[in-house]
């Protein structure tokens, strides 16, 4: 399959593999955070770490927009959709997310109207579809999937279509990663860059990570040729002490990211002052809202939103595995209470949080393994 | 519900359930963990005997009546929709049926079928999916020996239901068992996996993806009996791997045999349109239902004359050695790379969910 096999390639793989065990220095701890959610998801499912020597170690970083959302915030759009009236549709991500009465999922089996869309426009076209109800898109994402959300928006407005709106949950990654960087008992020696967020918002806004923070950023494509990739051009420039931002995804992303993109974002959102993440409290400036052009489409103003805050269970330490300072397996419900069927914390319910990333694939697994091709 | 609890009367104290679950979600039916805390939370101890030494969940009951030895089995169809490449949903009630069976180590012999209808079906449909099961019964050599039909009001179910029990014949030689696995065993596969799934996910026209790709729907008795003929003896284990895919499958025989499996991806068929399929909406092939192929664990010394076998059968050429039992890790499934990674692969939990964000 092209774009994927070459970039699964075992010769290739082995050999970048050695080039990272000659890099790294043996006698220095090395903490590389994957900024971003799928690149954890990948880690795990390809089995990187066996591919990596013991002391490079790998951070899941805030990059999977299920896993910081606040549980106040899947409560509020949920009592939205009470009215019977009103279609709730969100990404299958969201699914399983659990609210305080439940996920969506659950919602639905007690007679909610609840739809998986995989894109915004299809939550619009269940809207023309449903003339008769209120179709609400559950938005969430970083500004991977907010312009598609934006663009919805105005075609909603230039259809002039009434029975549909956002519940706008979109959030940034910059501030995000300076909310980490700022955060006292974080100690990361160099980032592996978000991807598909790069594809709209290009490499320029992590300068500052190179220049103020003197940390190199390598922006990665999701395959397990370009996170080994992306780990040896960061271990270079440590190994050089410099710090720069590398573009490893060339094939997707534009240095100076989507500029269609950007305006639409633009057009249809704008800064919200403040915002609460999951595990990482109020963080100024670090989510969106819809601009006031669009507030017949917008939610929040349409509806009555009781606005509430839930604070996670005291025991989860969410907190602490989210920003790299816990191992998902050293929170004190990993595995028992939470679960990936009976999620606590957000980071077990969507399959690139890292706890979930870490129970489904490595959790459980004893002694390396030798492989069985030659035996079959 | 698949099952096979021994059967045995009993004067016990009243049983009690283990299910502590609100209400019934639509994970319990979605053949993953959550199917299997209810079945065994629920059903198996109000309705099977708690003396009854049972074996572990099977595809069907082998019943002994004074040395009369039949099997029996029942399945229900609510695929949604009705018809889609490669197959329907009549097509798919019998050969599910009788695929439990053979991989029970029966042969179907006979099916009664239930309809549940919704006022306002048109007739040609059901008539369609009538004559569809008529010639997969007949192309399997099955008898529809009688059946039943309810009919419910308009919006209260989704077209048809379809609801089969079949009974069959043990075939001679075969002992399957999962306890009876042990390391060193090999793992077969009969063919690519994750067609029937993905055809299903990309019927439903929600997708804005178009793949040339079929349903596998199939009976897969002739298989079956091809390798019972060639490795009877050595073959201790099989099972269809419908919904919740091979991942679900290996999952409960790893720990109903309390072994380990470890499988290489490599060796795992998977067409192209179903690989590219998975990798766009971050689904897992090894989760994705199958409705024509099935997973045999044979013993070493008759690995390659179960393969041979396969492969000269009509249907089983794609036939691949995908891994084997191990000790370790005991009662999980751990699949291995190419390039030497390695990662655990669990149940499904509830349906396969797109990742879309």
């Amino acid at each position: 399959m092209k774009f994927v096999d070459e970039f699964r390639e075992p010769e290739i793989i082995t050999r970048t593999s050695e080039q990272i065990r000659r890099l790294a220095d043996p006698n220095r701890h090395y903490r590389i955070m994957e900024v971003c959610g799928g690149h954890t998801h990948a880690i795990y499912r390809f089995g990187l770490k066996d591919l990596l020597p013991a002391n490079i170690e790998l951070i899941h970083g805030p990059g999977c927009p299920v896993c910081v959302l606040p549980m106040g915030r899947i409560d509020d759009g949920l009592s939205i959709a009470h009215d019977p009236n009103i279609i709730f549709a969100a990404f299958g991500d969201m699914m399983r997310v659990p609210g305080t009465q439940g996920s969506p999922l659950e919602h639905k089996a007690r007679g909610m109207d609840v739809r998986i869309v995989y894109s915004p426009s299809d939550a619009l076209k269940l809207a023309q579809l449903n003339p008769d109800k209120h179709v609400m898109f559950f938005a969430i994402g970083f500004e991977t999937t907010a312009p598609s959300t934006a663009l919805t928006l105005v075609r909603a407005r230039a259809q002039s279509l009434h029975n549909f709106s956002v519940f706008c949950n979109h959030v940034t990654i910059i501030p995000a990663i300076r909310a980490i960087l700022d955060s006292p008992d974080m100690r990361i020696d160099a980032f592996i860059g978000p991807g598909h967020v790069s594809t709209v918002i290009g490499c320029r806004p992590y300068e500052w990570i190179a220049r103020n923070e003197n940390k190199p950023v390598a922006v990665s494509g999701f395959e397990p040729l370009d996170i080994l990739q992306s780990i040896v051009m960061v271990l270079r420039q440590l190994r050089d002490k410099e710090a720069k931002i590398e573009n490893q995804y060339k094939r997707v992303v534009p240095w100076e990211g989507n500029h269609a993109a950007l305006r639409a974002m633009a057009d249809v959102f704008e800064l919200r002052p403040y915002f609460e993440w999951r595990g990482l409290g109020f963080i100024s400036q670090s989510a969106l809202r819809i601009r006031d052009g669009y507030s017949e489409w917008d939610a929040e103003r349409r509806f009555n939103v009781p606005g509430v805050r839930v604070t996670d269970p005291k025991a989860a330490q969410c907190g602490e595995v989210l920003k790299g300072v816990l191992k998902p397996h050293q929170c004190k419900l990993f595995g028992k209470e939470c679960t990936p069927e009976h999620p606590i914390g957000a980071l077990m319910v969507s399959s690139e949080g890292s706890c979930a990333a870490y129970f489904n694939y490595e959790h459980r697994k004893t002694a390396t393994v030798t492989s069985i091709s030659s035996a079959a | 519900m698949d099952s096979s609890p021994s059967q045995s009367s009993s004067t016990e104290s009243t049983p009690k359930a283990r299910f502590r679950e609100p209400q019934i979600e639509m994970a319990h039916g979605a053949g993953g963990k959550a199917s299997r805390r209810l079945i065994e939370g629920l059903f198996a101890p109000l309705l099977f005997s708690p003396s009854s030494n049972a074996e572990p969940l099977g595809d069907a009951a082998h019943l002994d009546f004074n040395g009369t030895k039949i099997a029996i089995t029942t399945d229900s169809f609510v695929v949604k929709p009705l018809s889609f490449p490669g197959g329907s949903i009549g097509e798919l009630a019998v050969n599910g049926t009788v695929n439990d069976l053979a991989v029970s180590g029966a042969k179907a012999e006979a099916m009664v079928v239930t309809y549940v209808l919704e006022a306002g079906l048109p007739t040609p449909v059901l008539e369609g999916e009538v004559l569809a099961m008529g010639n997969a019964a007949r192309k399997a050599g099955v008898t529809i020996a009688g059946g039943d039909t309810k009919v419910v009001e308009h919006g209260k179910a989704d077209f048809m239901y379809i609801t089969t029990t079949g009974i069959g014949r043990p075939m001679p030689g075969l002992n399957i068992n999962a306890r009876s696995v042990r390391p060193g065993d090999k793992i077969i596969l009969s063919g690519p996996i994750g067609d029937h799934g993905i055809t299903i996910l990309l019927a439903r026209g929600e997708l804005d993806l178009e793949a040339d790709l079929r349903s596998d729907t199939r009976s897969v008795l002739a298989l079956v009996e091809a390798l019972a003929n060639a490795a009877g003896p050595g073959v201790r284990w099989m099972r269809d791997p419908t919904r919740g895919g091979v991942a679900t499958s290996l999952n409960e025989l790893a720990r109903d045999c309390g072994c380990g499996i470890v499988l290489a991806e490599e060796m795992i068929p998977v067409r192209d349109a179903v690989r590219g399929a998975c990798e766009l909406l971050g689904l897992d092939p090894l989760h994705i239902a199958n409705e024509g192929q099935f997973l045999a664990v044979v013993a070493p010394e008759y690995a390659d004359a179960a393969l041979n076998a396969l492969n000269l059968a009509p249907g089983g050429q794609d036939a691949q050695t995908i891994g084997e039992i191990r000790e370790q890790p005991s009662g999980a499934v751990l699949v291995t790379t190419r390039y030497g990674g390695s990662r655990i692969v669990d149940m499904l939990v509830g349906d396969p969910l797109p990742r879309i964000c």
